[in-house]
């Protein structure tokens, strides 16, 4: 099971927890997809102070991991300085590090992640940066103290799912031993099962389950997908080949001429 | 019966309303005298739409909503029945087909429909939904109002805290204190004068960032709602709000820009974890509470539920008890 920073979580599945319908939804959202750990924006409450606390009550009484992010932060300033006052707030070294660099797409800004990544490292913050699946962006990332990678799978919220095989697979082979989440841009389940068949650690959905007709039944829908690519992954499929084989031998025809 | 309403908001003055008229003798008690600018129902949008907030909210919001307009008429409000328009713009037209899928009583306008619907926005649209059943009413002309035709019909009202035999607190987010899992969810609202705007109803604009509703309140003026932010805090309009507001408005017709800016509002609505209204009894005090961002749309049947619980000892749907 995926362990980030020492913690061993016995479920693939992050879930946000913004655009719900209502907080008891989320709740049962929650409960059926057995998710291990919550992302919390505190962007948009937390000036106000205590102002939040009551939506983050709840949020702490799912009895998840909290995972706060710098959702909305379009600069290395702004992202620090909200990754301080999430530490504050909630008490963790957790950050899932979000600098977007592009506001119509949410296309993170590789450059400026690099430099936050480093800023909050050397701040004692264990990182968590959403980024795109460049094999460079992840491996600077690294090296700035990151031990978890989150690539996006697609833009945010587009629900197109996994864009770059060629990349992620790639990022699999390259960083073996790094826990690797698939960010962003899954809509549907059989999306996030082909995220675990290719070897990922974990996934983390908002929108598409937070904006279902019913979340709470596409949180369990995922659950069940997570749960059989990451079983599949552990069985080592076959490898797709071009030619037919028959699973018994054709009698005559031992071989194709 | 000798009836104490706590607050004068939406869900105060419809409670008092249901009770004078079923012959109780009522007093409504609140420190600011009437409603105003300290109530969250002043900043609402007066929306009757059970239908575009079926999109979001549990069933009850949908079936409790549908009486709303005509419980607001016999109370001698002005309800314009209009409908609500529902656009998206371009590249967001697929919200459109979620919405259509997920709600009830729509027809489909096609260009021409459209234009013919709100002249205004004629050429803008290729399609939108017209929520037929819908219809909109000005909330704060409305709250004066009822409280005026309350005080005729013999309802005092009072700054002082009074006694009675039964007491029913309907302060909203002010009743946190005796209700533990009451949140505030802020929201943050525009009011404009736009003279060269003419939408003769309210209109939604789908969006998955930032959703937006324009009700036309009459004489150029219109109110723009409004943002949805988990928090409990009752000032502060910021300025990312504001300008998610106005720029929505703007796509929506760029004759908003000459616009002039006449209010910025902000209030936390009270809501529950379920974003369902309730009616809680606390100690023998009865809260009716919770009516999150729906005050003018499920205040009459929560006001109808109150007087039966008042009346027959019932316990209706949306009742809760708290067990200390």
């Amino acid at each position: 099971m995926p362990t980030f920073y020492g913690t061993e979580f016995a479920s693939r599945l992050m879930l946000g927890t913004a655009q719900y319908p209502s907080p008891a939804i989320l709740a049962d959202a929650f409960r059926r997809s057995g998710a291990g750990i919550a992302t919390v924006s505190v962007r948009r409450e937390a000036d106000g102070g205590e102002a939040g606390q009551q939506f983050w009550s709840l949020i702490e009484g799912l009895g998840v991991a909290l995972l706060p992010n710098t959702a909305g932060c379009h600069s290395v300033r702004e992202a620090v300085t909200t990754a301080q006052m999430a530490r504050e707030l909630f008490g963790t070294p957790w950050i899932k590090l979000e600098v977007i660099g592009h506001a119509d797409t949410l296309q993170p800004d590789p450059f400026g992640l690099v430099e936050a990544a480093r800023i909050l490292t050397e701040d004692g913050f264990q990182v968590f940066p959403y980024c795109t699946e460049d094999l460079v962006l992840c491996d600077r990332l690294l090296n700035a103290g990151c031990e978890v990678l989150m690539p996006w799978g697609a833009p945010i919220g587009t629900g197109l799912g996994l864009n770059n095989i060629y990349g992620l697979r790639s990022l699999r082979a390259h960083f073996a031993e790094v826990p690797l989440v698939i960010d962003a841009g899954l809509g549907l389940p059989s999306q996030a099962a082909h995220a675990m068949e290719l070897g990922f650690d974990a996934v983390l959905l908002n929108t598409a389950v937070a904006k279902a007709g019913d979340p709470a039944a596409m949180a369990e829908a995922f659950a069940g997908a997570v749960s059989a690519g990451a079983l599949a992954h552990q069985a080592d499929p076959m490898p797709p080949r071009d030619m037919a084989a028959p699973s018994t031998p054709v009698l005559g025809k031992a071989f194709l001429e | 019966m000798n009836v104490v309403v706590r607050g004068s908001g939406v869900a105060g003055l419809c409670v008092a309303a249901e009770l004078a008229s079923r012959g109780h003798t009522v007093t409504v008690s609140d420190p600011n005298g009437g409603p105003g600018a300290h109530g969250c129902s002043w900043w609402a949008g007066g929306m009757l739409a059970p239908d575009c907030e079926g999109f979001a909210a549990e069933e009850p919001v949908i079936r409790l909503g549908r009486t709303a307009g005509a419980w607001w008429e016999a109370q001698g409000a002005e309800v314009s029945r209009r409908g609500t328009l529902v656009v998206a713009l371009g590249r967001d037209r697929r919200e459109l087909d979620i919405f259509a899928r997920r709600t009830a009583n729509h027809r489909w306008l096609d260009r021409d429909g459209v234009a013919l619907a709100e002249p205004q926005l004629s050429g803008c649209f290729d399609r939108a939904l017209m929520m037929t059943d819908e219809a909109h009413l000005n909330p704060r002309a409305t709250l004066i109002a009822l409280q005026g035709r309350l005080a005729d019909a013999g309802v005092r009202f009072t700054t002082e805290p009074v006694d009675g035999e039964r007491i029913v607190d309907c302060t909203g987010f002010a009743a946190r204190a005796a209700l533990p899992d009451l949140r505030g969810v802020k929201g943050e609202m525009v009011v404009l004068r736009a003279p060269g705007v003419s939408l003769t109803r309210p209109v939604r604009l789908l969006h998955p960032r930032f959703p937006l509703y324009i009700v036309p309140r009459g004489d150029g003026v219109y109110m723009l709602g409004a943002t949805q932010i988990e928090s409990g805090e009752r000032s502060r309009a910021t300025v990312r709000s504001v300008m998610e507001l106005l720029s929505a408005a703007y796509a929506l017709d760029p004759a908003f820009g000459e616009a002039e800016l006449l209010e910025i509002g902000v209030d936390a609505r009270p809501t529950f974890p379920d974003n369902l209204p309730r009616l809680i009894d606390v100690g023998g005090t009865l809260y009716v509470n919770g009516l999150f961002r729906h005050g003018f749309l499920l205040a009459p049947a929560m006001a109808q539920m109150t007087a039966q619980v008042i009346e027959k000892q019932e316990t209706p749907e949306l009742w809760h008890e708290y067990h200390a």
